[in-house]
């Protein structure tokens, strides 16, 4: 029971780093039609960043802090130099150039830093465990990670809901070209919406490090879960990037965590046990399936 | 059309004076560098099929490229060793799968396809890493290669080539058949307007599945080849990246053209093999250069000798 909890906890965790990922890159479909595959690299530089500025300053806060402005200029200068050029073209082209991107970030990570995994150390503060109930423990860290995940998210939801720049945020997914003409400077207005959705990436990316390894090639993996998150929920639409990472985060936790076992009490071990990492690897991917058949355009689809 | 026969020819007779010469220049390993492109070659021809001609972006195209080869591999294991039966479970197993995966992501459309043809390549991939019996993340060396008894012996690299040469050749032939056929232009229709299409009586649907698995399974048929040729399988094969450089076979090459995919293949695989030869790094370089081409270079290669198809 106590473990059954943890797991979920877990899967929150998960669930809310998969949803800083997919609110930036939803964002950025939403408001400009842009399918941006380097998402990831933006993921896997923030986690860079920090790591090396949390070293240099010695200060986890002011490293995380660097991470993140750091994040949020790589993600402009990418906009301004190599993505203006191809919103209006089709989501192929923008398929192939931001897979272009990817190759050249990882591999500029990887003569920067190094291809070997880095490790990155929390301060006193963030280790250790809280206590729950019935003396059953959870780390502090990634309690910490699902807390400033939701409070992300809270933010988001009155950013886009109830200030000006939400407002020009929604009203250019629905009609770019009437906004520009009603004097809005678009152009500025993309690059600090990339910029907000790449240090969204950093981010979670930056959280990620402590518990996962920051390497070369750590964007690509969280990536494609994204796209099962976006699919799941619906492009364009923060709630359901938010419901969609939930859900998949909680699945895929539990999947990996209790498959093995739930099959155990049904098939002879040996076969549980080779099918248990198998089935629990794939059930995001099936999950995707089954909501595509239902619901083709996703749970949440405004388009 | 005469001037592109005779282009064919001129292509074709150099590809087959390839082994001779490099022998002669002591340089085998080039025939082996032109192998792998000749076989990658096929699976960019069946990706043009439903990329180029159906308009239908999959970025899931190497799960059929690991099916192929998986079908050699795990034969082998059971000691299977019939390079016919091998063809036959490759294209099978291949179909089978594209009928799966195009059934659900077809129904969907723009980029919902791309994320959903990703997202099922990227589960067969780790499908892949966790079968420990065959080699799970490592992947496998292959027993013995397939054996077509009495026909052709695969591990002569010299006679390989030429049954790469020679299946490529004939999938270049059956591309340029099927798109030209009824069933190519209800395909095509399709893809230049669908409301159109609808309206005329060629729901795109049937037609596009169809494409989908006939696309899986000449890309399972390049599988197998390369599972012979490296000798050794591993789930890497159905990674993401080698959809991408799939992907980008065929746009360099140019999409829809019939000479397309065999261009881009040998330019991108030319290039990568340079930028090799110069630093260890040279991801750093090519990432750039494609994002380049894709941005200034819109018609690919083919667009240089020929008008686009479509």
């Amino acid at each position: 029971m106590a473990l059954l909890f943890e797991q979920l906890l877990n899967g929150l965790q998960y669930g809310v780093m998969l949803f800083l990922m997919a609110a930036g890159l939803t964002l950025v479909f939403g408001i400009m039609n842009l399918v941006n595959l380097a998402h990831g690299s933006l993921y896997m530089v923030g986690a860079y960043l920090a790591v090396t500025a949390t070293q240099w300053t010695g200060n986890y806060l002011l490293g995380v802090a660097l991470g993140l402005a750091g994040t949020l200029v790589v993600g402009m200068a990418v906009e301004v130099i190599a993505l203006r050029t191809l919103y209006e073209r089709d989501h192929l082209d923008q398929v192939l150039a931001t897979f272009g991107l990817i190759l050249f970030f990882n591999e500029l990570i990887a003569i920067v830093w190094g291809r070997a995994p880095l490790y990155s150390s929390l301060p006193p503060w963030l280790q250790g465990h809280i206590k729950l109930f019935a003396g059953s423990t959870y780390p502090v860290y990634r309690a910490a990670v699902i807390v400033v995940g939701l409070l992300v998210a809270a933010l988001l939801w009155y950013v886009v809901t109830r200030t000006r720049l939400g407002m020009l945020i929604r009203a250019g997914a629905s009609n770019r070209t009437m906004v520009g003409a009603l004097g809005v400077n678009i152009k500025l207005l993309y690059t600090v919406v990339f910029g907000c959705g790449a240090a969204l990436a950093g981010l979670a990316g930056l959280m990620a490090g402590p518990i996962y390894a920051v390497q070369p090639g750590m964007g690509e993996l969280i990536l494609i879960q994204v796209f099962v998150v976006i699919v799941i929920g619906g492009i364009g639409s923060i709630r359901g990037a938010l419901v969609g990472a939930i859900i998949v985060g909680v699945v895929d936790t539990l999947g990996r965590a209790f498959l093995k076992p739930l099959l155990g009490t049904m098939i002879p071990p040996t076969a549980a046990e080779a099918a248990g990492p198998a089935l629990a690897s794939m059930l995001i991917y099936l999950l995707m399936a089954v909501v595509l058949a239902v619901k083709p355009a996703g749970l949440f689809a405004n388009r | 059309m005469r001037a592109r026969l005779i282009l064919w020819g001129i292509a074709a007779l150099l590809l087959i004076a390839l082994p001779p010469l490099a022998t002669a220049l002591g340089q085998p390993y080039y025939v082996d560098l032109a192998r792998r492109i000749l076989i990658l070659a096929i699976a960019a021809i069946s990706l043009n099929l439903i990329l180029g001609y159906g308009g239908l972006v999959s970025f899931g195209h190497a799960a059929y490229l690991g099916i192929g080869a998986y079908a050699v591999g795990i034969l082998g294991f059971y000691g299977i060793a019939n390079g016919w039966i091998h063809l036959l479970v490759a294209i099978g197993a291949s179909a089978l799968v594209a009928a799966a995966i195009g059934a659900v992501s077809i129904r969907a459309s723009g980029i919902y396809f791309i994320m959903i043809t990703l997202a099922f390549t990227q589960m067969l991939y780790y499908l892949g890493i966790s079968l420990d019996v065959y080699g799970g993340d490592d992947g496998m060396r292959l027993k013995s290669r397939s054996q077509f008894a009495g026909l052709v012996d695969l591990r002569d690299p010299v006679a390989f080539y030429y049954v790469a040469l020679g299946v490529m050749l004939l999938f270049v032939f059956l591309t340029y058949r099927i798109v030209n056929s009824r069933f190519g232009m209800a395909l095509r229709a399709a893809k230049s307007n669908e409301a159109r299409s609808r309206a005329i009586g060629f729901p795109p649907y049937p037609y596009r599945l169809a494409a989908f698995i006939i696309a899986g399974a000449m890309c399972g048929v390049a599988g197998a080849l390369y599972a012979n040729h490296t000798g050794y399988i591993t789930p890497g094969l159905m990674a993401w990246h080698q959809s991408g450089e799939m992907m980008f076979m065929v746009i360099l090459g140019g999409m829809a053209s019939t000479a397309g995919p065999v261009l881009g293949t040998f330019a991108l695989l030319l290039v990568e093999e340079v930028l090799k030869g110069w630093t260890e790094h040279w991801q750093v370089i090519l990432g750039p250069l494609l994002v380049l081409s894709v941005v200034f270079f819109r018609r690919g290669l083919a667009g240089i000798f020929f008008k686009p198809d479509a």
